[in-house]
């Protein structure tokens, strides 16, 4: 397994807001993990990014135990986050906030620059505007840009469609797909389920800081109960 | 009121003013980095400074440096000078970093826990100064003759406070393109901008909290160095006034904001000696208080705003 959580806990003052999860994305996977509002997912990826620290319970990482290894050095182990909300740096020009994706790397970064440019051709007509002034959706974009930059081998994206219209929704999701075949582990927390669960191989689905199901994503896609409370119903069928 | 006094001092007030002001400016860039980053005053930052003054007036003591250089011997010494100035100066901010703010951030604790941190450790610091050196005014030698270059007005422009206004301008546009465009210029701006997401994209926070205390440290050192040129002595309790106005400049100028110290510190030397030229002298430090308490009823996010955090440095 490229990366392993076993049973892990963690609080915000004396409130639990992980009860013991685990789970495990192996090398290759997309890896969706779904759950309604403040379930503990978002918790969950800082927990594995190393900007929440774990009261109990493991993390592996590549065979090796980053429980306590400190968040900025993950980064160069090549664990990537895409944080809830976007992340990006206001005052910084979008060329600026690529760079800090790289920020640990040596080298040229070029081959880098042109494969997020050729990911998201808007990127690249507005590179000198600063990322506080970019709209929403270009704010996503420049989120998964830049943490493509790192060159990662795990991908963390935490809600990439929040906020998207339609169209860029599965604009994001095929580029999801696209960063996932050319080699990129991928673990997805998503509100949008359906294309979640589409898109990813394995889910995991959380209800208030436990690991409820576990199952390949089709699977629950086809389930009734899963449908019911995560899927909008009937309504999922259609989309 | 001395209006007609106003207009008599006009050039030599606006050419102190600006000397000063410079000074003030360097001073001010500590506070201003330091909150940028960590959103606290560093209210020992005056004490950073008056390390600076003693360490370079300690060296020229020590190597019995006492009068008039020419040459390479006046390089020398200058340099020797700022070069002590500078290492006391960047050694008691990282000092101060690791043992009065370190411990509470990583605790958790409160603004105002940093706060009385560093009012203690600004005690500390004098104390120390006071009692294992002395409480008296020491000299700091006059290495150059303070000679006349040219006139502004019925102002002289002495070699001195051209040296000051240079040398400030130099440092401040150093320091300046560090943080535009530089790798580690970038990493404070993150810090300052969002310190998870810059987590996230691999910056170690408390190198870059310690990195920004060190180029605050520096330019204090560099102002402090300057200050005994131009008033030729210091003591403990230096850093006192000139802290509170260094302040008050990096507030008027925008908090945070690089440039807007710069600003500020050139207002603020200038205000202040204005001050004293409508006022009489014994207002001289009032006159910034008044602009400072001004300043934050009216005022609080300064002249060019809080930057580091939002605009490009
Ligand atoms: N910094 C914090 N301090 C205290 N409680 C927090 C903090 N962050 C999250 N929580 C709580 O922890 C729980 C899990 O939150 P989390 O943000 O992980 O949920 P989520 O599944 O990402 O929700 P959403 O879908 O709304 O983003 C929630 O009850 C939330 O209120
Ligand atoms: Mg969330």
């Amino acid at each position: 397994m490229l990366l392993e959580v076993d049973d892990v806990h963690v609080f915000y003052g004396a409130v639990e807001a992980l009860k013991g999860i685990s789970l495990q994305v192996a090398k290759g996977e997309i890896v969706a993990l779904i759950g309604a509002n403040g379930a503990g997912k978002t918790t969950t990826l800082k927990m594995i990014s190393g900007v929440r620290p774990v009261k109990t319970g493991k993390v592996r990482f590549d065979g090796q135990d980053i429980t306590h290894m400190p968040g900025h050095k993950r980064v160069d182990l090549g664990l990537c986050q895409a944080p809830e909300g976007r992340g990006i740096f206001p005052g910084m020009t979008v060329v600026e906030n690529l760079e800090m994706g790289a920020f640990n790397r040596k080298g040229s970064l070029t081959e880098d620059f042109d494969r997020v440019y050729d990911l998201f051709p808007r990127l690249a007509e507005r590179r000198k505007q600063v990322g506080g002034t970019m709209s929403g959706g270009e704010q996503q974009m420049l989120a998964i840009g830049r943490a493509l930059m790192a060159r990662p081998e795990v991908l963390l994206l935490d809600e990439p469609s929040m906020g998207l219209a339609p169209k860029l929704v599965s604009q994001i999701f095929s580029i999801i797909r696209q960063i996932n075949a050319q080699g990129t582990t991928v673990l997805l927390v998503e509100q949008n389920a359906v294309q979640a669960l589409t898109l990813a191989h394995r889910a995991y689905v959380l209800e208030i800081g436990k690991i409820v199901r576990s199952a390949p994503a089709a699977d629950l896609l086809a389930d009734d109960s899963v449908r019911a409370a995560y899927l909008g119903g009937d309504l999922g069928a259609s989309a | 009121m001395h209006l007609h006094s106003f207009v008599t001092q006009f050039w030599p007030s606006t050419v102190d003013g600006v000397t000063l002001g410079s000074i003030y400016a360097l001073f001010a860039l500590g506070y201003t980095l330091v909150y940028g980053v960590l959103k606290l005053i560093n209210f020992a930052h005056s004490e950073v400074f008056m390390v600076g003054t003693m360490s370079a007036m300690w060296i020229m003591h020590f190597l019995n440096i006492s009068a008039i250089q020419s040459g390479f011997a006046l390089v020398g010494a200058l340099l020797l000078a700022a070069l002590f100035s500078m290492g006391g100066s960047a050694a008691t901010a990282l000092a101060l970093e690791r043992v009065a703010y370190r411990p509470l951030r990583r605790r958790g604790a409160s603004r105002l826990a940093a706060l009385i941190s560093a009012i203690g450790a600004s005690f500390v610091l004098q104390q120390v100064f006071e009692v294992y050196y002395s409480n008296q005014y020491s000299n700091f030698p006059r290495l150059f003759k303070h000679s006349t270059l040219f006139n502004i007005g019925s102002a002289q422009i002495t070699t001195d406070r051209v040296l000051i206004v240079v040398a400030a301008v130099v440092m401040m546009v150093a320091l300046e393109r560090t943080v535009a465009l530089t790798k580690l210029g970038r990493g404070i701006r993150a810090v300052a901008q969002d310190p998870e997401t810059a987590t996230l994209m691999g910056v170690n926070i408390d190198r870059t909290i310690m990195y920004t205390f060190l180029l605050g440290g520096i330019m204090a050192g560099v102002a402090a160095v300057l200050w005994n040129v131009r008033f030729e002595q210091t003591r403990f309790d230096i850093g006192f006034l000139p802290g509170i106005k260094a302040f008050t400049a990096a507030v008027l100028g925008g908090i945070g904001n690089i440039r807007g110290a710069l600003l500020g510190g050139l207002i603020i030397g200038l205000l202040e000696l204005y001050g004293a030229s409508v006022f009489g002298s014994q207002w001289r430090d009032t006159t910034v208080f008044v602009v400072l308490v001004l300043v934050l009823l009216f005022r609080p996010s300064g002249l060019l705003g809080e930057s580091l955090a939002r605009a490009r440095a």
